[in-house]
């Protein structure tokens, strides 16, 4: 399994917001896309999750063209949480994360007892087993992530693409997501991950990569990438790196 | 929740059907509706070539409509939509209007194919105005501006030809009036639209999500929209060919039938073709039964039910 792109460009109504970019994941990592608001992160995992079509270039799926391959194939591979999400009405908690199991059930839905078994166990990976039976119109923007969350993981996909995860959520279910991450790359998940917070980023993700008007400026691990030249070039902030004392990763300290 | 709403709505609608039978300008006893389904019954006429085809037609499209409705408001994702947000009825309306004041004098028996022409018409502008990609609301919106532009048409045609406006007037409030046997076997073959509506019930649950995630689990997102759509404005055409446009209906039940039994679309869909039913079923037997032997228009009847669930839906919306 392997996901890149060759000289893509996408963006909207004609105007390109990733230019001609080029590379591949690292397979098994925990990926952290950052960069400016506007820089493209967001339109890159669009691109990769088949939302978005190239203007040019490819998304390659394992040497085939993403976007020529049957979606049903692809939604067994790669899941997305999106950024935003409506709130479907009058459907409950349950009901959400049995939706991610779409991919592998008939044309009426019907759930087995395989589905079940990993309905439940996603609800009990997020922690939101007890909101099963709620509408998830009641729920509350950290609660509701949760839910989206585990309705992405019910779609078990070795390839999972989020957008901006973190946005609704206090900070202790911040943290709470990013040890499930960690969880959930350890069994084996390639996660890619757009994120505003670098020392979050820095903290748990193996693989950085930067971008800046629609250009990937550099990548690699954190040691590498979270540098003084970095956060001035791309983000226009003076700024030190210094040890985050527990988890011993690069962080920075704006001056 | 849904497996005790099931039964109740069924014993709901065989109890209205029941009612339709017995009750109008001359009331019959059930005794009397069982024989009546022979040929040598006195109300032989009142129940089988009066009252049932009518009641079947009833239950028909109050099942149509409101499997429009809810097709429409699953693919624009909004509760307020409906296949009179599209401008299909209008513009089926127009077309059957058109028909009666310029050429009066021609056969009645066109007036469905007409409404027909103008619901598909009305559908195929609006695509052609918004494209393939347009968002929800864009549609909405375009939609709701082209059935006022339809509607004052027909306002415009009834003015300049008032002499034909009695037959317009009665045909646009929407009735079931002398509706029997023949326009019955006219929309039959319409119902095998219904499959196909439910065969949409799993993509219309993850098209709920949003266009990004359905497409992740594997939706095409366009293709089910324009099913969905071109489904819905067939059921909505057919229906107002024969019945005119019975207002608010489409909006009604599938909203109402949203809330008994949840968003599960493979749900959803069977229940709210019930409720639609129940609605127009109980609509047509208060405006037969209401001051007899005059009767209202079935659709004037949905309309005062529905126009005040139409604002308090809006009000509680903003």
């Amino acid at each position: 399994m392997s996901l890149s792109t060759q000289d893509l460009s996408v963006g909207y109504h004609g105007k390109a917001i990733v230019k001609e970019v080029s590379f591949e994941l690292p397979k098994g990592k925990i990926i952290a896309l950052l960069g400016p608001n506007g820089c493209g992160k967001s339109t890159l995992l669009k691109a990769m999750a088949r939302i978005l079509k190239p203007m040019t270039g490819q998304v390659f799926w394992n040497d085939q063209d993403l976007h020529q391959m049957p979606s049903r194939q692809l939604s067994k591979e790669l899941a997305l949480l999106p950024q935003t999400q409506p709130i479907p009405e009058g459907v409950k908690v349950k009901d959400l994360v049995a939706y991610g199991r779409s991919p592998y059930t008939g044309f009426w839905g019907r759930l087995n007892k395989e589905d079940n078994r990993i309905i439940n166990d996603v609800m009990a990976q997020v922690g939101i087993t007890e909101l099963g039976e709620q509408l998830v119109s009641e729920l509350s923007g950290g609660q509701r992530q949760r839910a989206w969350l585990a309705m992405t993981l019910a779609q078990d996909t070795p390839y999972l693409l989020l957008d901006e995860p973190t946005t609704y959520m206090d900070l202790s279910h911040q943290v709470e997501l990013m040890q499930t991450l960690r969880k959930l790359n350890s069994s084996g998940k390639t996660i890619i991950t757009v994120l505003h917070d670098i020392n979050q980023a820095a903290r748990y993700c193996d693989h950085l990569i930067v971008m800046k008007d629609g250009e990937i400026i550099t990548q690699g691990e954190p040691e590498n990438v979270l540098t003084q030249d970095m956060l001035k070039t791309v983000f226009s902030l003076n700024a030190q790196i210094h040890r985050d004392p527990i988890a011993n990763t690069p962080m920075c300290v704006v001056e | 929740m849904s497996l005790k709403t099931w039964p109740l709505l069924l014993v709901i609608l065989s109890l209205l059907l029941v009612a339709n039978l017995m009750f109008g300008a001359v009331s019959i006893s059930f005794e009397g509706i069982l024989n009546g389904f022979q040929a040598d019954s006195e109300h032989y006429f009142t129940v089988y070539e009066y009252r049932f085809p009518r009641t079947l037609l009833a239950m028909m499209v109050g099942a149509m409509m409101a499997l429009a409705g809810a097709l429409v408001q699953g693919v624009i994702r909004n509760p307020l939509a409906s296949p009179d947000v599209l401008g299909v009825s209008h513009g089926a309306g127009l077309a059957a209007v058109t028909y009666m004041t310029l050429f009066p004098t021609s056969d009645i028996a066109w007036l469905p194919a007409m409404a027909l022409l103008g619901g598909f018409s009305a559908a195929f502008i609006l695509w052609w105005l918004c494209g393939n990609h347009s968002s929800a609301i864009k549609l909405a919106i375009t939609g709701v501006a082209l059935g006022a532009l339809y509607a004052s048409t027909v306002d415009f045609l009834m003015l300049v030809k008032p002499l034909e406006i009695n037959n317009a007037l009665l045909w646009l409030t929407g009735s079931l009036w002398g509706r029997g046997w023949n326009q019955f076997f006219i929309l039959l073959p319409w119902l095998g639209l219904i499959p196909i509506a439910l065969w949409l019930a799993k993509s219309l649950n993850l098209i709920s999500l949003g266009d990004d995630s359905a497409i992740s689990l594997g939706v095409n997102a366009n293709t089910l929209r324009l099913t969905s759509l071109a489904v819905a404005v067939g059921l909505t055409a057919s229906c107002v060919a024969i019945c005119g446009p019975i207002g608010f209906l489409g909006l009604v039940a599938p909203h109402l039938t949203r809330k008994l039994v949840g968003g599960q679309h493979q749900i959803l869909l069977p229940c709210t073709m019930l409720v639609g039913a129940i609605l127009l079923l109980f609509a047509d037997l208060v405006a037969r039964t209401i001051d007899p032997p005059i009767e209202l228009s079935a659709g004037i009847m949905t309309a005062i039910i529905g126009a005040p669930y139409f604002l308090w839906l809006l009000f509680k919306n903003k």
